[in-house]
């Protein structure tokens, strides 16, 4: 059973299959590849939002499905809940 | 290279249909009435009721025109009644849907009255029925079915897997040379650089994005508080998707990852070449869909996350939910469930060839679950008010 997928190598966040608690290191799967891969989460991530992948600092681009979809507003680490308090879109 | 053979109605212009409707098509909302009493009268025939077709004029005239005519000339329909109030625009749709070399015939109810059309045509519809009845289907190549793709209710569960699906199968598809088509112009916002950057050409490039901005210029003139002044809405927001970005994004994942789209289609206007093709359509489904019936497609892909209904008179409408939830507390109105890939215990290729082989199966026969439902919305496009 794996607790959320990657759409791709290059992406900078990953999507919560089923809800993942603060401090699980949840199993995931890179959905090109196939690969596993495990990150510790840092927080409760519910199903359908983003944990980071990697550690991104303020102005640095997320990247899913391989496209920018926003910048980082607020520093976070690996493993953090991605969402509308650290993630705006460039658009507005 | 093929997807295999399936079996298919071989019209009189060589395209190739998946149903044999004869259909008791309505010129105006007036002529609706008649159109289900011959529907009543003479088993097997569909008809097809709505709710214009008087005091149009202009551009908006001209996209009723084409979408009666494209829905009479579509494959799926081996014959058809046209029955309006008065003569002249009632021929203007049998002509149309004669140039396909299919058997229609037109009625029209003044001087007539209903019971005198109704019988007339119904006459001529038991007539068509006998002899739509006896065509047989032939085996044909899978690429010659032409596939539409539109997603509706989505959620997150459309983005990872339900429409990643649909993506993969129109890239097997595209790649043996079928004819398919995306559109939902309005969804595209938030993506529309890269869908304009996913045309075969620059100049098809920029006439996607002329047509994207043109759509988007009318929203924002007319938009109010109920269409979400913001994007993403709060629903999505909650369901976790952040930026207008992402949710594009997930909404494009449909049409895969190599295709790409050769042309730029008006509402209801038919490709005129193989290969991917975007179409300028409304988002709602039910418009959308009967835009493509129109324009000759005769089968869709319909990815939702929680649980859009629709289903089309004429082209069968294939459903598919990534989401459990969904398929378990609405599973008659699922074809195809493929929330394995949430769990990790299916790839997108898999799933790919899954919803390709639930194609082959209600090209060979199979209801979508919308068929055996019911589900027959036939809705026009209407841009603007009528005289």
């Amino acid at each position: 059973m794996i607790q959320f997928l990657v759409h791709e190598k290059a992406d900078t966040v990953g999507v919560a299959t089923v809800d993942i608690k603060a401090g699980e290191t949840a199993k995931g799967l890179y959905m090109d590849s196939q690969a596993a891969v495990e990150v510790q989460a840092l927080d409760d991530i519910p199903l359908g939002h983003k944990i980071a992948m990697q550690a991104q600092a303020a102005g640095d681009t997320v990247l899913k499905y391989g496209h920018d979809i926003g910048k980082v507003v607020a520093d976070f680490k690996k493993g953090a809940h991605v969402h509308t308090q650290n993630l705006k879109t460039k658009r507005w | 290279m093929s997807l295999g053979k399936v079996l298919g109605y071989r019209r009189e212009n060589g395209r190739v249909g998946i149903r044999n409707h004869v259909a008791i098509l309505a010129l105006d909302d007036l002529s609706n009435a008649a159109c289900e009493a011959v529907a009543n009268n003479v088993k097997g025939t569909l008809a097809l009721p709505h709710a214009y077709g008087r005091l149009q004029f202009g551009e908006d005239l001209m996209l009723t025109f084409r979408t009666l005519i494209g829905i009479g000339s579509n494959p799926n329909v081996a014959a058809c009644v046209v029955i309006g109030i008065e003569p002249e625009w009632t021929k203007i749709i049998v002509d149309g849907i004669a140039k396909t070399g299919k058997p229609v015939t037109g009625f029209g109810i003044e001087r007539t009255g209903d019971i005198g059309t109704i019988a007339a045509a119904s006459r001529k519809a038991k007539e068509f029925v006998q002899w739509a009845s006896e065509l047989q289907k032939v085996e044909v190549d899978l690429s010659e079915i032409w596939v539409s793709v539109k997603c509706g209710e989505s959620d997150t569960t459309s983005g990872l897997a339900s429409n990643p699906t649909v993506g993969n199968a129109i890239d097997k598809l595209v790649a043996v040379g079928a004819t398919c088509s995306f559109g939902e112009t309005s969804e595209i916002t938030g993506a529309e650089m890269v869908c304009k950057e996913r045309a075969a050409t620059p100049e098809v490039g920029e006439k996607f994005y002329a047509t994207w901005k043109a759509y988007d210029d009318f929203i924002q003139e007319f938009k109010t508080d109920d269409l979400s002044g913001s994007q993403p809405t709060k629903g999505n927001i909650r369901g976790g998707l952040t930026t207008i970005e992402e949710k594009a994004f997930g909404n494009l994942q449909k049409i895969g990852r190599k295709a790409r789209y050769m042309g730029v289609l008006g509402p209801a206007e038919s490709p005129t070449g193989p290969g991917l093709w975007f179409m300028d359509t409304s988002s709602a489904a039910a418009e959308a869909v009967t835009l493509w019936a129109a324009a000759g497609f005769v089968a869709h892909f319909f990815p939702t996350g929680q649980g859009n209904i629709i289903g089309n008179p004429v082209e069968p409408v294939i459903k598919l939910s990534a989401n459990p939830i969904t398929c378990a507390t609405m599973s008659e109105h699922i074809d195809y469930d493929c929330s394995a890939i949430l769990r990790g215990e299916m790839t997108l290729d898999q799933s790919g060839d899954n919803l390709l082989d639930m194609l082959r199966r209600t090209c060979n026969g199979r209801l979508t679950a919308a068929e055996s439902l019911g589900h027959r919305e036939f809705i026009i496009t209407k841009l603007y008010r009528s005289a």
